[in-house]
């Protein structure tokens, strides 16, 4: 960790940054119906603004000597020896992230207008946004864990809102609840490594631990890494917690390309490489993340091969770039800026995709199932083209984003050396072979071949039209990002030297296991068989409108994702499900039970007693000669012993 | 012949006063049986007072007559008491001191 | 007092053998003790329940006399039977001595317990008499009264004794249970009434006739009727003939009626009275033949 310096000029106001759409979002929420008319504009202005100041900001940082400033704010917990500061930090890697949220933030916004023009509730899903935007915004800037931690919750409870925006939809309200749900179970590890570190180190925020991991047992490191790497794959969708994504879907296309492709869900590799120093102490750790990104790499490509569903494509898809950048931080100090590199480009392009994806679906009708496009590429010309840029740059065409920064992870990956540097890289590029065919795929079925949107349970067939000009210029722009960010940010402006504060000077191989032409070339040549394999497979032949039902069994394995869902259930939630409901027998029947048995038997028993006081006289007469002669007869007995 | 006879036949009258008092309706009649059971309690005070050679027990006999005396009167003027507004002098008749 | 604890000493030595006489005298009372109060129990009606127990207490009476106890025996006679006994009967009187028990037991199994009960409380205690009394010396009372012992004093002076000097407290008290007994049975048979409320027997015909209607019942044939026709209606004590009293199907015509005038006993006598036969009746508001009635 380099020194930070106090906040001075434009960076002591950096705290509007958060307070802008968290601002946003209260008068939004708060104004109620009032604010219908103009509110869309409200919450793209203050991203807007947010941007704006982002930049500023940014570039006041790039010309200090030392690019980390910490902004103090108020004390936000003083309980005991627990101090929590609430501050922000703005350094090279926040500084990053704050461009990143904000500009697509912003982009993502404008397109919404367009996008949601139609829906009754737009104001509350600006509202939503814009608390996404504040909360993503502390995510990244906030100073300690703890500040991390409530930006964590709060974007998990911002995606919660905006998956479930369509929350009459029975899918939309299941989606969101099992998003929470399998979060939570990430959080858990977040807010466990909170605990660590105020137990070990007493402090929580980034300069007091980081600094200090030296001070820490190497078994207390692990853990710590394994628990942040919980609450990591958590948030980022990764393996064995990744099967919510792809059900995120429901939620409006925005919110895909915003929270579940581009920003949110990149938090895992945030926190991955924040916490830089932790996993660089504890290479058990460090080789977990590689495992589990070469994993998820791997399960998504597969999964988005078979799916039909052209946001779920997409889906899987982020769940196997995300794969990519935790295999990249996984490799240590060679791997960071690749991946953040690759995280940025894959925020342009994938964001650029979903977008374009929700202009396909705003053109057909709110249609999803791409056996039912086809052909779309005369329709909407400029969806055509801005998306087709975005496939290239997702699946490595040369000179594009994807190439740069994708190339950059397999060569990190192959430099590894020995055995498992070859097998992390052979699943690289078996990756990137895979995301060809199933994007090739994605690309023929909707925008080539024979038209087949006929209608659908008797609704007219729809008309495909090419989208209004608040939605094609963000479009574009990602469009552009998606084409030149790659070269940018490895060749014009490096992000290896903005990032060098933070990760320390680049750590160039000392020797590089094959010459990255050659890499460049095998990639490229693997890329290119698997789009040739999904033409032999799509492109060459009649696409039928229903999806065949005999299909081999990796086929139906791929569909239903590699059975996670069927995993999880089955491992999970019955089990979960057995305990509770033993839980709650137990609760009915034996506390309960023992509670309301003993009230019954003390009033069933009080209430025959009670039997006894007739209220006649002679009753009781009765039973004082009974109790007479039993005085006698015990008189009788002890006189006769 | 001992003064057993009369202890045994105390203990055979005050049964017969004490299943009275469970078997009889009649207040009165109940409050007869009560009287019985006094006397027969009575008869073994003197007989024990004879069996011991002191007039100890008599005395008690004779405080027992006057108590009884007393808590005739009053026994008495609460049946007709009670006669007076329920109309009845049947024990089962006042049984609201119940559950 | 030395003289009284030697001689009692003396008898403890020899007791007391119960006698013959004392013997019939058992076994002749004992069962009419026991039968009268089996009786007691067992009469359906309380008259004889009643007469059954004086029965009983008066056999308790000679036992009490035989047992060397004069003083309680005519005190069991005078009060219990004589006092107590006729108490009860009073009340007997006053409640209504026909409302005698039903058969029916309402309570389900007193009868049973009850003998049950009893039986076993008879035994235990007869058992328990019998273990308890045996070999057991009767001192007898000879030392401390008259009889055939040498006691200076009798029966009464002993018990007097005693009474007014070990036995003074209990005594004392004793007479305050007695009157508050008695105040209570008077609060308790009493009914308030207001003074001077209680009305006359002539204030209360008065103001039954005053005030209804027909204030007595309807007369029937020949009730107020002084005339032996059919056709004669009866009358009221107003002297107007009765429209009640109509007989059906006849008119009511004046008929000669009974007593003629002149027969009544003051006429004959020549003392001087307002109006008839009729007008001795008296009339409404009070005024009689001799201003009578009034109240004043």
């Amino acid at each position: 960790m380099s020194e930070t310096l106090p906040a001075t000029g434009l960076l002591g106001a950096s705290w509007l940054l958060i307070a802008l759409p968290l601002a946003g979002a209260a008068v939004l929420l708060l104004g109620g119906r009032r604010t219908d008319r103009w509110g869309h504009l409200l919450g793209t202005g203050t991203v807007v603004a947010a941007f704006v100041l982002g930049l500023a900001c940014t570039v006041q940082l790039a010309g200090l000597d030392e690019r980390s400033v910490d902004v103090d704010l108020f004390t936000f917990l003083q309980t005991g020896s627990l101090d929590v500061r609430a501050g922000l930090l703005f350094d090279p890697l926040s500084a990053v992230f704050v461009l990143l949220i904000t500009g697509v933030g912003a982009l993502i916004h404008v397109y919404s207008i367009g996008y949601m023009a139609h829906d009754p509730a737009r104001r509350r899903f600006f509202a939503y946004l814009n608390l996404f935007v504040a909360a993503m915004l502390l995510l990244v800037l906030g100073n300690s864990y703890v500040a991390l931690y409530v930006g964590w919750e709060g974007v998990g409870l911002a995606s919660y809102l905006l998956i479930a925006f369509w929350y009459t939809r029975p899918a939309a309200a299941t989606a969101a609840k099992k998003a929470f749900v399998m979060n939570r179970v990430g959080d858990v590890g977040l807010a466990l490594a909170v605990f660590v570190m105020f137990a070990q180190l007493g402090t929580t925020s980034y300069a007091g631990v980081l600094g200090n991991v030296g001070l820490l047992a190497g078994g207390t490191v692990t853990a710590l890494g394994l628990l942040l790497l919980l609450g990591a794959c958590g948030k980022s969708g990764q393996f064995p917690l990744q099967a919510w994504l792809p059900d995120a879907m429901e939620g409006p296309t925005p919110v895909s390309a915003l929270i579940h492709a581009a920003t949110m869900v990149t938090a895992g590799v945030y926190l991955i490489a924040r916490s830089a120093p932790i996993y660089d102490a504890s290479p058990t750790a460090r080789t977990v993340v590689l495992a589990i990104g070469a994993i998820t790499l791997m399960i998504g490509a597969i999964a988005g091969c078979a799916q039909d569903d052209i946001k779920k494509v997409l889906a899987y898809s982020t769940v196997s770039q995300i794969g990519y950048m935790f295999l990249a931080v996984g490799l240590g100090p060679v791997g960071y800026v690749a991946g953040l590199a690759h995280l940025l480009t894959h925020g342009f392009f994938k964001a650029g995709l979903f977008l374009g994806a929700g202009s396909v679906m705003h053109g057909m009708g709110e249609q999803t199932d791409m056996r039912r496009y086809g052909g779309l590429a005369g329709k909407m010309k400029i969806t055509f083209v801005t998306f087709g840029l975005g496939y290239l740059a997702l699946i490595g065409f040369p000179l594009l984003s994807g190439y740069w920064t994708k190339d950059a992870i397999i060569e990190a990956a192959l430099d590894r050396g020995g055995v498992s540097g070859w097998l992390l890289a052979g699943v690289a590029v078996l990756g990137a072979g895979l995301t060809a065919f199933y994007m090739t795929r994605l690309m023929l079925l909707t925008f080539f071949g024979r038209p087949r949107w006929e209608g659908v349970d008797g609704n007219p067939p729809p008309t495909p039209h090419e989208s209004p000009g608040v939605m094609t210029v963000p479009m574009i722009v990602l469009a552009v990002g998606s084409v030149a960010a790659g070269f940018l940010l490895v060749r014009v402006f490096p992000l290896a030297d903005w990032l060098a504060p933070v990760f320390g000077p680049e750590a160039e191989a000392a020797e590089h296991v094959l010459p990255p032409l050659l890499v460049s070339v095998l990639v490229t040549l693997v890329v290119a068989l698997g789009a040739l394999v999904a033409w032999l497979f799509v492109g060459r032949r009649e696409v039928p409108v229903i999806a065949p039902v005999r299909v081999s069994p990796v086929v139906r394995a791929a569909r239903q994702a590699l059975y996670a869902d069927v995993v999880n259930e089955s491992l999970l939630m019955r089990p979960g499900m057995w305990l509770t409901r033993a839980l709650v027998f137990v609760d009915n029947r034996g506390v309960d039970g023992v509670v309301n048995g003993a009230a019954a038997a003390l009033g069933g028993s009080s209430s025959r007693l009670g039997r006894v006081q007739t209220g006649f006289v002679r009753s009781y007469a009765l039973g004082m000669l009974g109790g007479a002669v039993v005085i006698a007869g015990a008189l009788v007995a002890v006189t006769a012993g | 012949m001992s003064i057993a006879n009369y202890l045994v036949l105390a203990a055979v009258l005050f049964t017969i006063g004490a299943v009275g008092v469970l078997v009889r309706r009649n207040a009165i009649v109940v409050f007869m049986c009560v009287e019985l059971m006094l006397n027969s309690v009575n008869l073994t005070l003197v007989t024990f007072a004879r069996s011991t050679g002191t007039l100890d027990g008599q005395l008690i006999a004779f405080f027992v007559m006057v108590v009884a005396a007393a808590e005739v009167v009053v026994g008495l003027a609460i049946i007709m008491s009670i006669y007076r507004t329920r109309r009845s002098a049947s024990v089962d008749d006042a049984n609201l001191l119940k559950y | 007092m030395s003289t009284l604890a030697s001689s009692m000493a003396a008898a403890a030595d020899a007791g007391v053998q119960i006698g013959t006489g004392e013997a019939v005298a058992f076994w002749v009372l004992g069962p009419i003790a026991v039968v009268g109060a089996l009786g007691m129990v067992f009469s359906r009606n309380a008259v004889h329940s009643a007469l059954f127990l004086v029965n009983t207490m008066l056999a308790l009476g000679v036992f009490y006399v035989v047992q060397d106890a004069p003083f309680l025996g005519a005190v069991q006679i005078i009060v219990y039977t004589g006092a107590i006994m006729i108490l009860f009967l009073f009340v007997l009187m006053i409640v209504g001595r026909d409302t005698s028990d039903s058969v029916v037991e309402t309570l389900r199994g007193q009868r049973v317990a009850a003998t049950v009960l009893g039986i076993g409380f008879a035994g235990l205690v007869g058992a328990g008499i019998a273990r308890a009394t045996e070999g057991t010396v009767v001192r007898g009372l000879d030392a401390v009264q008259g009889g055939s012992g040498d006691a200076a004093d009798g029966n009464i002076d002993a018990i007097a004794r005693l009474l007014f000097t070990r036995y003074l407290l209990a005594f004392e008290v004793t007479s305050a249970l007695l009157i508050t007994a008695a105040v209570g049975a008077m609060i308790l048979a009493h009914t308030e009434r207001e003074p001077g409320s209680r009305q006359s027997q002539k204030e209360l015909s008065r103001a039954r006739f005053l005030t209804a209607e027909h204030p007595q019942t309807l007369p029937g044939p020949g009730v107020y009727a002084r005339a032996n026709s059919i056709a004669a209606p009866g009358r009221l004590p107003d002297g107007s003939p009765s429209a009640a009293s109509y007989a059906t199907g006849v008119e009511p015509q004046d008929v000669d009626e009974l007593p003629p005038a002149g027969s009544l006993g003051a006429e004959r006598a020549g003392i001087p009275h307002r109006g008839g036969t009729d007008a001795a009746l008296g009339t409404l508001d009070g005024t009689g033949r001799d201003g009578g009635g009034n109240p004043s």
